[in-house]
């Protein structure tokens, strides 16, 4: 069997991989991913739903609190366990969470993403010019 | 058995359907047992409407009494010139209602009257609105959701009234941003807002900010009870609405 233009297809197959795994050698012998260190409240023990959940799923949450709040009118919150919190990020999230940088931003900075909440809704330690 | 193109297919689309199950069994298994209610305290009403006593609030300052409580309340900037954001304001007789009258009495003539969105039986900015970032709410409060708008400003060319304002520049440049009711969000460039009939404050159990602080001259109620107090006004004065030949049957109500 002949491999028409070998030469060419290997360089370029090994640039390719080459390529390919550099953000593997780049991060090699670097300590594996931790999750940062979060400020957490100090007059509060559990969030609103579980530690693991909130985690996950805080996301969702928030986009089905808008929708009870704004356009069913339902801003009350009964968790799992029965109990009861007003639906509202300003007066109920941002009330034990005080802390935007300490405690939002820390992970949403790692995970790269950029939630557009904070256009809008004022952060607990105020806007500043 | 054959290795044939038909088995490949029949078995990866078995795996693919696994798999979908699998994720949407394990995103229910998440969701959990909690629940959404509308708060014990909560005012609530079959159709949300107010009364304007015009002879008693019928200057610029008085009126601008209940813009500041409002627009504090909800954070709304002052902008100089045309690109302002009002979700009260006053207006002298022509601009309210549309009723030229070239020999009107002096008390008329010289009134100023508080315009808001009137919050309309049938809203013509609802109808238009591409995306249902701003809706009507069974108690009749015609509310937006600033999250979804996306700035198209037919609601503001649907609203005959000049109810809405748009945010052509960042609002929070032109706010005091130590004095911002920090229970209430901002908004932002690009999207429209407008009153909102308090619903976050009715959702508390207290009446709009300016009625509140009205002493008495607007008054707020459920205009489907026969016994509530804006219908007890309405029997017992001449009241006229913003332009309703237009059918949109306002739920603000001038005493003149
Ligand atoms: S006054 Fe304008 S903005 Fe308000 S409900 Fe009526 S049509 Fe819509
Ligand atoms: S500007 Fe916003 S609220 Fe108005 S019609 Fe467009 S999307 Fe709807």
């Amino acid at each position: 069997m002949k491999l028409y233009n070998g030469g060419k297809i290997i360089t370029g197959l090994v640039i390719f991989l080459g390529l390919f795994l550099t953000p593997l050698a780049y991060n090699a012998g670097k300590a594996a991913y931790s999750q940062p260190k979060l400020k957490m409240p100090v007059n509060e023990k559990e969030c609103v739903e579980s530690k693991d959940f909130m985690r996950t799923k805080h996301m969702q949450l928030l986009n089905e609190w808008r929708d009870s709040a704004l356009r069913n009118g339902k801003r009350v919150y009964v968790n799992s366990k029965g109990k009861e919190f007003e639906i509202s990020l300003q007066n109920t999230c941002m009330k034990c969470h005080t802390n935007k940088a300490e405690f939002c931003d820390k992970c949403h900075l790692d995970a790269s993403v950029t939630p557009y909440c904070w256009d809008c809704h004022i952060q607990p330690e105020g806007l500043k010019k | 058995m054959n290795h044939t193109r038909r088995n490949f297919l029949k078995f990866a689309g078995l795996t693919a359907a696994g798999l979908c199950v699998a994720s949407a069994g394990s995103v229910m298994a998440a969701a959990t047992a909690a629940t959404e209610k509308a708060s014990e305290k909560a005012l609530q009403a079959k159709r949300w409407a107010m009364v304007i006593d015009t002879k008693r609030v019928g200057t610029k300052e008085t009126i601008d009494v209940l813009a500041k409580a409002c627009h504090a309340a909800h954070n709304v900037p002052d902008i100089p010139g045309r690109q302002n954001v009002k979700w009260i304001w006053a207006a002298g007789f022509d601009e309210a209602f549309d009723q030229p009258n070239n020999f009107m009495d002096e008390s008329l003539e010289k009134r100023e009257f508080a315009l808001l969105c009137n919050h309309c039986a049938s809203p013509s900015c609802v109808r238009v609105c591409p995306t249902q970032a701003t809706y009507q709410r069974p108690d009749g409060i015609v509310a937006m959701d600033y999250h979804r708008c996306i700035g198209c400003r037919y609601c503001m060319a649907a609203c005959p009234y000049g109810s809405r304002s748009f945010n052509f520049m960042e609002p929070r440049l032109h706010l005091d941003l130590a004095k911002l009711n920090k229970e209430f969000p901002t908004r932002m460039r690009g999207v429209v807002e407008k009153c909102n009939f308090c619903v976050e404050r009715l959702a508390k159990g207290k009446i709009p900010a300016c009625v509140e602080v009205s002493q008495g001259a607007l008054v707020f109620g459920d205009l489907s009870d026969p016994a509530s107090e804006v219908r007890k006004v309405l029997r017992e004065h001449y009241t006229i609405r913003r332009k309703p030949a237009l059918g949109t049957e306002p739920s603000v109500y001038y005493i003149i």
